[in-house]
């Protein structure tokens, strides 16, 4: 072989390596271009409001709205990280009578709608509800004057509702970070003198940490994207301070800036958890051996046990009673000829959804990890930015783009062919599509994410030493490992399709219901009891996915065999 | 068979199948169908629109946007959206989408004999169909009705501890306000929202039927509901004593009347079925509709003469403030304005 030829292989194959990683680089900034597309449109439209809203907010409602905003962040913030990490860390590494049930029903309030759930604790705990009802007949008091009973309808009750049906993104995150583990270093730590307690708190979470930010901001984001729970509690946050701009005031760029702002707020809060680890890595250096789990006996396993049943219990016994008492007291009512195709069509766009999204999210995070400079991988971050937008504003923003698009192809192929092509893709599926992907991105990137993270990149060396490509390497080796992450992404981004509402509102086909859409128009209306039957299905609907995928999550735990 | 006769049946034929082209033709041009946009609830509509599918054969393709977008949608889909006929719960939103440009008029005998003037816009650029009115609801109990004259005594001392209300940055508190200043100018609404708020008895909150609720259990005497909830109420068993335990109190008889909320609909601008539309508004102001509207949701029928449901005949005749609809178009914004300077929803 002739020197030239070998200097010409050698140059045709860095060329290639670096056609790969322009491969990914391109294409990873390409989706998030697309993805990010709403965003900028919602940019776009706060550069023109109809009168500047901001002196009159500043003097009046705002710095209440951003009071109400923070408290309720970080209520939940604490709220989620409590019962999240620590139901998470007792069903993974401790072992106590009934770990096994908890281990997926701690899950399943995910799939309420956290307006249902404000509404059934509503009716129980108000004023005119029967806890309060049967106090009265028991100490003879009369008016609210006569007795102090805390408030539901408050900043707190918000936060409580909030964080009953949103910690569960916690507890997924950190459980698969927990199941992934690695047992040398927690036994490590236990040799070196730490208790169980000790081990959890200076081992286990310092280095599931990257997973159980991403689900502590994941839940932040979805508490500020919610507009159905404050309102009904009358809590004045910054989403409702939108809605009242656009709506009201008829200011559509207003309710826009004001967005921005809720916008900037996240980004701040994920800068500055960033810039909080820099430079820390979270990998493991061996994992394939599974811890085995701490025997709890005595009060331990009561406790255990108390700790994770209070969440089941109050986030999906109590409102899922109250659910199927009225499903079967209203059932002739609340039956319709299309609860089928409802629940058809929320299976279908929700897998649809979950399938998609799961699929980007690992494109974009490989690709992040493959691109060394720290600028492709805050870029991708933001791919996340479409979770913290309510659903109606992101909705505004899909639409306008993609009207523009119809309209200019229309008009192209009209004048070049003489065919009208109409609205391509508005008002179809696809776009239904697009702004679950755009909507939920958040959920499957932050997830597979973490869990890549948490993969030493030594790994990858090592594969492409044996002869991998890049493609070659996730799929041998990433994808395997990240059964777990890839699992949970695709529950986070499945139930949580299930329940959307606003975007599925405005941007639907003619002539197409959801079970959410189905359920809201009697919730609008403040008929709790007929859209109980529909609430219930979508918790069903949404569990059996929930439960087959907690199962796969947890036989990846590699000697899973010892529960 | 002769070469003749085979002609003229053939002729025949071809005659025949000309007329069936003829007649068809125009239905595989356009499908005899009209497009909807609403933000009203599915199960109040559907059996409406229904009726017409079955009078006149004529589909009906519904999106329930409910919700904040429907307006941007329409605007983002330009000049090829499919919407022929736009239907909302509050006219003030129809004439925003007049200002904006998307609707075109429409001059239709039936309709104008259909609808009084006043429900509609002269230029036919909207249509109110049905209105439901904003009373007070009073405890039967703790309240003489004779206590209530106007909405402005609301404000009076002697409610202290005594009013309550939804949210005031919800519509149809909006809607009121918008009214009032109206009528009275924004000084005096202004006052008198304030005096509202601290007359009432817990910070505004929960939803109308909520506040009936609260009469009944007793937190409060009386609170500001809309008239198509007393007939929900009433049907249910649970709720049945709630809405036995109040009167209804319509206010301001001698002056502007009671406040009401106008429901309507518009064609819209590039409606691509506009006969179908003008068809369907024909429909909906008429008799049958209007019953089904007034049976079916407790609401009034604009349509003069036709038959109220047995819950609305209850409540008599009262004298409507038919300048409402107007004025929640006009000063929604400034309503909004107020509530949020005079912190509404904090409470007394």
């Amino acid at each position: 072989m002739s020197s030239q030829s070998v200097v010409h292989k050698g140059y045709l194959s860095s060329l290639r390596s670096r056609l790969h990683l322009d491969f990914w680089t391109f294409g990873s900034l390409l989706i998030a271009l697309i993805v990010l597309l709403p965003i900028f449109a919602v940019f776009y439209l706060a550069m023109f409001p109809t009168e500047n809203i901001w002196p009159h907010l500043i003097s009046t409602v705002l710095p209440g709205y951003i009071k109400n905003t923070l408290w309720l962040m970080l209520g939940v913030c604490i709220g989620t990280f409590i019962i999240g990490t620590g139901t998470a860390w007792l069903v993974t590494m401790c072992r106590f009578p009934g770990r096994r049930v908890f281990e997926w029903a701690l899950l399943i309030p995910l799939a309420m709608p956290a307006y249902v759930v404000a509404y059934v604790y509503t009716d129980l705990l108000n004023f005119s509800g029967p806890v309060q009802s049967l106090l009265r007949e028991t100490f003879g008091w009369r008016t609210p004057r006569d007795y102090w009973f805390p408030n539901i309808r408050s900043l707190g009750g918000a936060i409580s509702m909030m964080v009953l049906v949103l910690y569960p993104y916690v507890y997924l995150l950190s459980r698969s970070a927990f199941l992934e583990q690695s047992a040398t270093m927690l036994e490590a730590s236990r040799t070196l003198g730490c208790s169980t307690w000790q081990s959890f708190l200076r081992v286990g979470l310092p280095i599931a940490r990257p997973s159980i930010v991403v689900g502590v901001v994941l839940a932040l984001m979805e508490a500020l994207n919610d507009f159905g729970t404050v309102d009904y509690f009358a809590v004045r946050t910054l989403t409702a301070g939108i809605f009242n701009v656009w709506f009201h005031m008829r200011n559509l760029g207003g309710g826009a800036q004001i967005a921005v702002v809720l916008l900037i707020f996240i980004v701040a809060l994920i800068l500055i958890e960033r810039f909080a680890r820099r430079k820390k890595r979270y990998h493991s250096s061996t994992r394939s051996i599974a811890p085995p789990r701490i025997h709890l006996t005595g009060w331990k396993a009561v406790a255990a046990i108390i700790a994770c049943s209070l969440p089941i219990l109050l986030g999906l016994i109590i409102p899922g009673a109250q659910l199927v008492a009225y499903s079967i007291k209203f059932y002739e009512a609340s039956i319709s000829a299309g609860f089928l195709t409802y629940a058809k069509n929320s299976l279908i766009l929700s897998a649809t959804a979950a399938v998609v999204a799961v699929t980007l999210g690992l494109f974009l995070a490989y690709a992040g990890r493959l691109g060394k400079g720290p600028f492709l991988a805050s870029c991708l971050r933001l791919v996340s930015l479409g979770y913290a937008v309510p659903g109606a504003v992101l909705a505004v923003g899909i639409l306008y783009p993609f009207g523009y698009f119809d309209n200019l192809l229309d008009a192209i192929m009209f004048e070049r062919f003489g065919i009208s092509t109409g609205l391509l893709f508005s008002g179809s599926m696809f776009i239904l599509i697009y702004a679950y992907v755009a909507r939920f991105l958040a959920l499957s990137y932050g997830t597979v994410e973490a869990g890549l993270t948490r993969i030493r990149p030594n790994l990858d060396g090592a594969a492409r030493t044996l002869g991998r490509s890049p493609s070659g390497v996730l799929r041998d080796v990433h994808v395997p490992i990240l059964r777990g992450s890839l699992g949970t992404a695709a529950i986070l981004v499945f139930v949580d399709t299930m329940k959307e509402l606003p975007a599925t509102l405005i941007l639907r086909p003619f002539n197409f219901n959801t079970l959410a859409t189905h359920v809201y128009q009697y919730a609008k209306d403040e008929q709790i009891e007929i859209a109980a039957l529909g609430s219930l299905t979508i918790v069903l609907v949404g569990l059996i996915p929930t439960i087959l995928l907690s199962y796969t999550i947890s036989q990846s735990r590699s000697g899973g065999k010892n529960t | 068979m002769s070469i003749k006769s085979l002609f003229a049946r053939s002729s025949k034929f071809a005659l025949t199948a000309s007329v069936a082209a003829a007649t068809l033709m125009p239905l595989a041009v356009s499908a005899n169908e009209v497009n909807v946009y609403t933000d009203r609830q599915e199960f109040l509509i559907a059996p409406l629109l229904q009726a017409f599918t079955e009078a006149t054969g004529t589909q009906v393709n519904v999106v329930y946007a409910s919700g904040a977008g429907m307006e941007e949608r329409i605007k983002a889909e330009g000049r090829n959206s499919p919407v022929d006929v736009v239907m909302t719960v509050d006219v003030g939103r129809l004439v925003d989408m007049v200002n904006d440009g998307l609707t075109q008029p429409v001059s239709s005998e039936v309709i104008e004999s259909n609808i009084p003037a006043e429900f509609r816009a002269e230029d036919g650029s909207w249509f109110g169909l049905t209105f439901r009115a904003r009373p007070i609801y009073a405890s039967k109990e703790r309240v003489d009705p004779s206590e209530i004259n106007s909405y402005l005594d609301l404000a009076d001392e002697q409610w202290k501890g005594r009013i309550c209300t939804r949210p005031g940055d919800h519509d149809y508190n909006l809607g009121l306000l918008a009214a009032m200043i109206h009528h009275h100018g924004e000084e005096v609404a202004r006052e008198w929202i304030k005096g509202v708020k601290a007359n009432l008895a817990q910070s505004p909150q929960g939803n109308d039927r909520g506040q009936v609720q609260n009469i009944y259990t007793g937190l409060c005497d009386v609170a500001i509901v809309n008239t198509y909830y007393m007939g929900a109420m009433l049907a249910s068993d649970e709720q049945r004593p709630w809405a036995e335990s109040v009167n209804l109190i319509f206010p301001d008889q001698d002056t502007v009347g009671t406040h009401i909320n106008m429901s309507g609909a518009i064609v819209a601008r590039y409606a691509p079925n506009f006969d179908q539309a003008v068809q369907l508004l024909e429909f909906l102001s008429d008799d049958l509709a209007q019953e089904m509207y007034s049976a079916g949701n407790t609401e009034y029928p604009v349509k003069p003469g036709v038959q109220w449901s047995e819950i609305v005949q209850m409540w008599g005749e009262p004298k409507f403030d038919a300048e409402s609809p107007a004025a929640i178009a006009d000063y929604k914004g400034l309503a909004l304005r107020i509530m949020n300077e005079v912190d509404f929803n904090a409470g007394p």
